[in-house]
């Protein structure tokens, strides 16, 4: 396929990519495979890419004292039903800077893909990060999704990050990011991620609050039906003084699918604080007693409470 | 020809009665009260009526335009034109005001819904993009409630406890709502024990102990609510009625 085919088949699911594409004013990075399509940035922001045999290298960094207003929009996929994606990301974010990138990853055909990111970000002191990944899969889950971050977050820098794969089939994932927070730092990370049939999909979101008052938020929404099976193991531990942490996990199951809810919480200073709350079960019956007195069927009220679950942010 | 038949109607729960030989007729076109104090079963009957899980184990039967609900499920009663209030509506997390309207209006168009909710007395521009979750009152998730049954347009309502949760000024806009849902044909049975919310209805019925232990105008039960219910509070009325002979005597 040449690069203009392959733009078009990955814009037709990011809507603002396509949109953005010839803003100048919009950094912007197109992966597919392991090959750069396209990309250009703004000022103070310097993206480099490195194709390589076994993946792709991308160096980003803010400078310091920079805010970039508009989101930096990261597009990767592969489009054809099979192939690998590797991407190695290196992201410094520079003191008192200011960025939020939206991604989306798409495999929108996927039958036997593999989709690989090793991710090293550092925020310097006062740094403020968003980072938002939308997936969208196919139908036939034949995709692996391994994506690995470590996160190193400044005095009173602010990382966080959404994850959501509510399109397509799961396939096979496996997602896992630590982050170290230093003094008055905060963590706040999130996926919601629904699976069916024979998905597999295994989340491990850790936090550990090494300075004083600073704080970590994981929350993690899943659904899975048919024989899918989900497996959370969410970890905060408190090691700074006054730190505070909180752990939420929520899973609904249907049919004959499995999940799986560790939390570990753990506080090793007498001034910290760390909470959980976990649940998993069936839809809730009397949500779906009431949609269903105003006349939609089980199927859809049941749907329609999971969809909102999900799109929570 | 009645709305709708109860007949002969028992359910046990825990192996307890808790609806005893039931019989009684809703007739369309009215606002019906079903009176009682707390554990009289009526919120077990409205529950019945709609075919909640856990309340199908039924002897006797229940018709609604001349045809047994009994084998039917929830979605089914309600598109036959059978819906409930819960006394305490339920919370969903994430799910927009505006989604959980459209899933039960008769019209899915937003000005509709708008209109339904500026009707319950919700600001629709404030509310439409928020979730019907923990973040709204009792006394909202209650109104919200009501403007989704207003735009389901049901042929009857069971409304369990309507003032419940609600403020006293929001009270009134209630009966507001439920004066606007007769106007529109449907007929409006409300779960009681508060004689404000029996003021509003053109007939009523006491039910005490499982069973309708009378019937007729609001004042009637109202009389017979305040003189023996409210003080017997557990006792069987036909008991009280007994004893009140005995000591006339």
């Amino acid at each position: 396929m040449k690069d203009n085919e392959i733009k078009k088949s990955l814009f037709k699911y990011v809507k603002d990519m396509h949109a953005m594409e010839n803003d100048p004013r919009s950094a912007k990075l197109t992966i597919h495979g392991n090959k750069v399509i396209s990309g250009n940035s703004v000022k103070g922001l310097t993206v480099e890419s490195d194709e390589k045999e076994q993946g792709v290298d991308i160096k980003l960094e803010l400078a310091d004292n920079t805010k970039i207003e508009k989101p930096v929009l990261l597009c990767f996929g592969v489009i054809p039903e099979n192939g690998i994606q590797k991407i190695n990301l290196d992201v410094v974010i520079g003191k008192n800077s200011e960025i939020s990138l939206k991604a989306h990853c798409v495999f929108p055909n996927a039958v036997d893909v593999q989709h690989i990111m090793n991710a090293e970000i550092t925020l310097r002191d006062n740094a403020k990060y968003k980072y938002f990944e939308r997936h969208i899969h196919s139908p036939e889950g034949g995709i692996n999704v391994i994506p690995k971050a470590a996160i190193n977050i400044g005095k009173n820098a602010v990382f966080s990050t959404e994850f959501e794969l509510i399109e397509g089939r799961v396939g096979n994932m496996d997602i896992e990011y630590i982050t170290y927070v230093d003094d008055y730092g905060t963590a706040d990370m999130s996926a919601r991620v629904a699976g069916s049939e024979n998905d597999k999909l295994k989340i491990s979101e850790t936090s550990f609050l090494k300075g004083k008052y600073s704080k970590a938020a994981l929350t993690t929404k899943i659904a899975v039906r048919d024989k899918a099976k989900a497996d959370v193991y969410n970890k905060i531990v408190a090691e700074g003084d006054y730190s505070r942490g909180h752990v939420d996990c929520k899973e609904i199951i249907k049919d004959i699918a499995e999940a799986n809810a560790v939390p570990i919480v753990g506080v090793k200073n007498s001034t910290a604080h760390v909470t959980h709350e976990a649940s998993i079960g069936s839809v809730d019956k009397k949500q779906l007693e009431t949609l269903m007195a105003r006349g939609l069927s089980e199927e859809n009220a049941s749907d329609l409470i999971i969809r909102g679950m999900l799109s929570q942010t | 020809m009645a709305l709708l038949e109860v007949k002969n109607l028992n359910l046990e729960l825990n192996g307890k009665k808790i609806l005893n030989n039931l019989n009684f007729e809703i007739w369309k076109g009215y606002v019906h009260a079903i009176m009682g104090t707390n554990g009289a079963g009526k919120s077990t009957l409205a529950n019945t009526i709609m075919g909640l899980s856990g309340y199908e184990n039924i002897s006797g039967d229940i018709l609604f335009k001349g045809k047994s609900l009994k084998t039917k499920t929830i979605s089914e009663r309600a598109r036959d034109g059978i819906t409930l209030g819960w006394q305490e509506p339920a919370r969903y997390e994430g799910l927009k005001i505006e989604d959980f309207l459209n899933a039960s209006a008769k019209r899915k168009n937003t000005e509709e819904l708008k209109k339904a909710l500026s009707t319950v007395g919700i600001k629709p521009e404030d509310h439409l993009n928020r979730a019907v979750d923990k973040t709204l009152s009792g006394g909202e998730r209650k109104k919200i409630e009501l403007a989704s049954i207003l735009l389901m347009e049901p042929e009857i309502a069971f409304l369990d406890e309507p003032d419940s949760g609600i403020d006293i000024e929001s009270i009134s806009r209630i009966f507001e709502v439920v004066k606007i849902l007769k106007e529109k044909g449907t007929t409006v049975v409300f779960i009681t024990h508060s004689l404000a919310v029996l003021s509003r209805a053109d007939h009523a019925f006491l039910m005490c102990k499982g069973q309708i232990v009378d019937k007729g105008d609001r004042q009637k039960i109202k009389n017979y609510f305040k003189e023996e219910c409210i003080e017997c509070e557990i006792k069987d009325p036909e008991v009280k009625k007994e004893e009140k002979r005995t000591d006339e005597r």
